[in-house]
């Protein structure tokens, strides 16, 4: 049994705040809910299906369920981090397609901006987690995590600081029209390589934004899209996969994406080639660099030259990305970007992108995430998607 | 060139499972966890082999040598630079480490390094590395 053409995104909504110091996490939780209920033309007594993840406050959907006044016969709090939403996505079309609801829900809000994130801060560890006792002590954080696998990425492909720094570059010519985001100042691969160096080799316009907000989806059965007055956008094919250090025996070069891609590329019955827009996980520069290898966009080591020299803008690349500045420029709410990720890939298809950064005939996108860390453990999640 | 300084360390949790490796780490000792149904080393140390999931795990004394796999120093964001690492021992497995007594801005890929021990903020001590 597959996935394909079982569930659709009827409703995509992201929250405009990027700093949110006079509203509670639940809150925003429950505004995005709205938005995307009112994006779809749905109302909340449709919704028979809650999915959410660690942002979520409370023990999985419990709270959030209550807070929310939802009335739901299904409900899933898949954590994987930034990669949740994808595999909420993924998970919520089996649901659907099993008849174990109808309307589905996704939601992921969080205020780390105005709670004082940054990432290069510790992480706080579980008391029982098995590798924090060999991991904590040597002061592992988000910055250098990710700045590992681009240093290894440089020693054995040979990949360049200026080569990343043009994925910054990409985000920040779609950032400049999108009038939400944080950084919306088009920038140079000289600034970026003119940053301060955070961890070596990352620059601080190598990383992500840490910003407040969310964004929610909701999915239905295609009978209920169609009766809907949206363009209609299907989920045609999607994977996950978690990755870890393989008990000491490193690949930090090869994400998840290795094999959550292909499974998705396999269910869907297309190609990297035939994809139109990718939404990538941009935690860092580095990220996007090891997934567009991974999901076989271009071959592994290939893809410093891949994105260098303005591949990746709409417009004038022959790989549209994250048009909406991604979190490199645009947002990472919660820091968890795997929402805002699907939600431009369904603006794209539904060709509600900004008309400057809109992909022409936009049929078929590719949304990728990964939680976690790529430097540690992590979990990918690949979602392709069809304008019907 | 930037001479690394002592840090505050957070102490590791010690739990049954690890014990043995801290109390070994408490004797200037790096232990590592072989497996006698594979034959394989692993790291972190568990007690099932997470390459052939067999019990018949047990510790090693590591020779305490390897080269560094990856590195990057945190310059900005903490009270002072740090080079965290992942070194790949002599056995053939990595562990995240850092790079300490020694240039930060020397520290590379493929450098050889050899195994001493920090204290930490109560608890026992953890392996760090140092240029051979």
């Amino acid at each position: 049994m597959s996935i394909k053409g079982r569930a659709c995104i009827v409703g995509a909504y992201e929250h405009p705040t990027r700093k949110a110091e006079d509203k509670s996490v639940a809150q925003l939780h429950a505004e995005v809910a709205k938005g995307a209920l009112e994006d779809a033309g749905l109302t909340r007594a449709d919704v028979d299906g809650y999915f959410c993840a660690g942002d979520a406050p409370g023990l999985g959907p419990m709270s959030m369920v209550d807070y929310m006044g939802l009335k739901v016969r299904h409900v899933d709090s898949t954590d994987t981090g930034g990669s949740s939403y994808l595999i909420h996505v993924s998970h919520a079309a089996q649901a659907i397609a099993l008849g174990k609801c109808n309307v589905a829900l996704v939601t992921l809000a969080g205020r780390p901006r105005s709670e004082g994130s940054s990432g290069t801060q510790p992480r706080s560890w579980g008391a029982n987690l098995p590798d924090a006792p060999f991991e904590a002590p040597y002061g592992i954080v988000t910055a250098n995590s990710y700045a590992m696998v681009a240093a290894r990425h440089m020693h054995e492909y040979g990949t360049t600081s200026e080569q990343l720094a043009w994925v910054k570059v990409a985000a920040s010519h779609h950032a400049q029209h999108n009038p939400h985001a944080m950084l919306k100042d088009v920038v140079t691969v000289k600034e970026v390589l003119d940053s301060p160096v955070i961890a070596d080799p990352l620059h601080r316009m190598d990383c992500c934004v840490v910003s407040d907000g969310g964004g929610a989806v909701i999915l239905a059965r295609p009978e209920i899209a169609k009766s809907l007055k949206r363009p209609v956008v299907t989920l045609i094919g999607a994977g996950e996969a978690p990755k870890g250090q393989a008990g000491g025996k490193l690949t930090l070069t090869t994400s998840g994406a290795s094999r959550s891609g292909p499974a998705a590329f396999a269910e869907a019955g297309v190609k990297p080639a035939d994809i139109q827009y990718v939404s990538i996980y941009d935690s860092f520069t580095i990220t996007v660099v090891v997934q567009l290898e991974d999901l076989g966009f271009c071959k592994k080591g290939e893809g410093g030259r891949f994105v260098a020299d303005g591949n990746l803008i709409s417009g004038s690349g022959k790989l549209p990305f994250n048009t909406d500045g991604g979190g490199l420029c645009n947002n990472h709410p919660a820091n968890r970007g795997g929402m805002t990720k699907i939600i431009e890939a369904v603006r794209q298809l539904r060709g509600e992108a900004h008309p400057k950064v809109q992909v022409k005939n936009c049929g078929l996108a590719l949304a990728q995430g990964t939680g976690g860390q790529l430097g540690t453990r992590h979990t990918s999640s690949t979602l392709i998607l069809e304008r019907n | 060139m930037l001479l690394s300084k002592d840090r505050k360390i957070p102490a590791p949790s010690v739990n049954p499972e690890n014990k043995p490796y801290f109390d070994a780490a408490s004797q200037g000792k790096l232990l590592i966890r072989k497996c006698a149904a594979c034959g394989e080393f692993h790291h972190y140390p568990r007690s099932i082999c997470p390459h052939c999931f067999s019990d018949k795990t047990a510790w090693h004394d590591a020779k305490g040598v390897g080269i560094v796999y990856t590195c990057s120093v945190l310059r900005r964001g903490a009270p002072e630079p740090y080079c965290i690492a992942y070194v790949t021992l002599d056995e053939g497995v990595s562990m995240l480490t850092n790079i300490v007594d020694c240039d930060l801005d020397a520290v590379k890929i493929g450098m050889k390094v050899r195994v001493l021990f920090k204290p930490t903020d109560g608890g026992p001590p953890v392996p760090m590395f140092t240029p051979a």
